[in-house]
């Protein structure tokens, strides 16, 4: 049995691909191993592709006119899809990298629901099962392609604001109805009668263009703040979109793989959302963002403006400093500088942390990857709740563009929109500093009653600008004594 | 895929449960550190789809099927390279205290014991 030998490679070579899939994600469980891991989950993905052009070996009789222009275009597809987005994930840059992840996202979804549209157009799939599971791998894939890019489109700027009208809720609804009624119609007539399929494309282009409307729709009313939910869910849909079509294509590594993300998503999806004391639901199907103006009750005291070299010179003679960062750092560009002034603390004597909320940045952990762009090494940062008791013995918590992530409305008030979300208690530290760009509010729109706290001044300025000020009091500083 | 044995139903059952349990426990063990190359690290993975891309590329017997196909393969490449780019990159960037990164120059007093080898 000659020609059973290609595909029996084939079966072989994604057996070991899904398991190195596995093993790449299980050594990303510490910074230590984790190149080694996505190293092990390259290789495998390698060989799998190289693997599926033994493919050509099991072709039947009608593809065979085709077989030379057909491994000729799945060169060039390799080539140049592969091609441009290695170029652009090489040189993008890391604050740009949550609109990235929801690209490739977008092209993950896309691919998943190409390939199932050559099963429906082409009649491919056999039997009810496979020509639902088919459907609904189209269906999850197309609303991944399509909310992944008005996702990019948001994160990137071309779209800046969310998008709401009123009835918006009902009529994305209605459109999801509508799709999910060309999906059942196509479902009941084709397992009926095979041909029909084939007699009904312009069906199958309506179900593709219903599902592409609905993610687009589905995404547009969400705002800046929920980004990390909605890219971690469209990761977990494109996942479950190829692990549907590894079903149809009976390719076990494809179910795997899929599954395994559309899981990894879910929980990352969780996580975030937990993250910002909203649910799931709340956050892809109503529309916050647009919180009516709330009106603190029992805000006292007052803004006290200090000047930024007097706060560098303060957390030098500090022993113990928590910082905690915002997007606001990365926005201004600050980690560099950031980085800077905590070496010179450091080299003080100033024992230096840095505290990261889960939800600081545009996707899960994109704070930590930005102060590991900086050369922050990764044991002086700590997350939420690792660090958070920590806040009560610190002398000096330094508030760098974040808002929401330290109002202590949320542990305390219980009519504010964010009570009950976990918070970094940097109110708790003997004395905070907060570098601001002005007196504006967060992106909750709610005031922070940190910022008046007696233990509280507060550095207007862009961060970038502030932290060279405060190198150059320390560094002043420095040198007095040392004349 | 005309394998022997083929996937049914309840087969698959099984196979998607076991692989999402298995992704559960997998990606619950990843510090929140790690979360943002976490995600373009399984953005990677689903891009195995390209293996399906290619599939269907190789088997198709008409203009229409070899355009799909091309699209198919066209962005699951993408989502290939460009999700092992950016993960290896970021990955790249976490390096523990007392090593000295290659940008920016540091004060410190070398470290005797770097953890990393």
């Amino acid at each position: 049995m000659l020609h059973a030998i290609p595909q029996l490679t084939i079966a072989a070579i994604d057996l070991a691909a899904a398991f190195l899939f596995m093993y790449g994600l299980w050594r990303m469980s510490s910074p230590v191993t984790a190149p080694s891991g996505i190293f092990v989950a390259g290789v495998g993905m390698l060989v799998a592709i190289l693997a599926s052009f033994l493919y050509v070996f099991g072709v039947s009789a009608a593809t065979r006119p085709y077989l030379t222009a057909n491994i000729g275009l799945a060169v060039v597809a390799l080539g140049l899809g592969g091609g441009a987005s290695w170029w652009s994930g090489r040189k993008v840059a890391m604050t740009s990298m949550p609109q990235m992840v929801a690209l490739y996202n977008a092209m993950g979804g896309g691919a998943a629901g190409a390939i199932a549209a050559i099963e429906l157009l082409g009649n491919k799939a056999q039997g009810a099962t496979q020509l639902v599971v088919t459907l609904i791998g189209a269906l999850i894939g197309a609303v991944s392609l399509s909310g992944s890019l008005v996702a990019w489109a948001k994160l990137d700027g071309v779209i800046n604001k969310p998008l709401r009208v009123k009835g918006q809720q009902f009529f994305n609804g209605l459109v999801m109805l509508v799709t999910l009624s060309i999906g059942a119609y196509i479902a009941f007539v084709a397992t009926g009668d095979a041909d029909r399929l084939t007699a009904m494309p312009g069906l199958i282009y309506l179900f593709f263009g219903c599902a592409l409307l609905f993610g687009i729709l589905m995404t547009l009313p969400i705002g800046g703040a929920d980004m990390p939910v909605v890219i971690s869910s469209f990761n977990a849909f494109t996942g479950l979109a190829v692990g549907f079509e590894g079903f149809v294509l009976q390719n076990p590594a494809l179910m795997i793989a899929g599954m395994v993300v559309g899981a990894a998503g879910l929980l990352l999806t969780l996580l975030m959302a937990k993250a910002m004391n909203r649910s799931v639901s709340n956050v892809l199907f109503t529309n916050f963002g647009a919180v009516a103006k709330h009106k603190p009750s029992n805000i006292k005291g007052s803004l006290k403006p200090t000047d930024a070299g007097d706060a560098g010179i303060a957390m030098r003679y500090a022993s113990k400093v928590i910082i905690v960062p915002g997007y606001g750092l990365a926005v201004a560009q600050g980690q560099q500088k950031l980085y800077e002034f905590v070496k010179m603390l450091q080299a003080a004597g100033v024992g230096v942390k840095f505290a990261v909320h889960p939800v600081a940045g545009r996707m899960p952990g994109q704070m930590d990857v930005l102060l590991a762009e900086a050369g922050v090494p990764y044991d002086l940062i700590f997350q939420l709740e690792d660090i958070n008791d920590e806040f009560s013995s610190t002398d000096v918590a330094l508030i760098i563009g974040a808002n929401d992530v330290v109002n202590p409305a949320a542990r305390t008030d219980k009519s504010s929109p964010i009570f009950g979300m976990p918070i970094l208690n940097a109110d708790k530290a003997k004395k905070v500093y907060v570098v601001k760009r002005g007196e504006g509010k967060g992106y909750a729109g709610i005031a922070n009653a940190l910022f008046y706290g007696d233990n509280c001044n507060m550095v207007y300025g862009d961060a970038q600008a502030v932290l060279v000020k405060m190198i150059e009091a320390v560094r002043g500083l420095g040198l007095a004594v040392a004349a | 895929m005309d394998t022997q044995i083929a996937i049914s139903g309840f087969l698959a059952l099984y196979i998607f449960m076991l692989a999402a349990f298995s992704g559960w426990v997998i990606i619950g063990r990843v510090p929140a550190i790690l979360h943002t190359p976490l995600m373009s690290g399984s953005n990677f993975v689903h891009g195995i789809v390209v293996v399906g891309g290619l599939y269907a590329l190789l088997n198709a017997s008409s203009v229409r099927e070899q355009m799909i196909g091309f699209i198919a393969v066209l962005l699951g490449a993408g989502n290939v390279a460009g999700g092992y780019a950016v993960t290896d990159r970021m990955l790249a960037m976490f390096q523990p205290s007392g090593h000295k990164p290659v940008h920016a120059k540091s004060r410190q007093t070398k470290s005797h014991h770097p953890k990393k080898g």
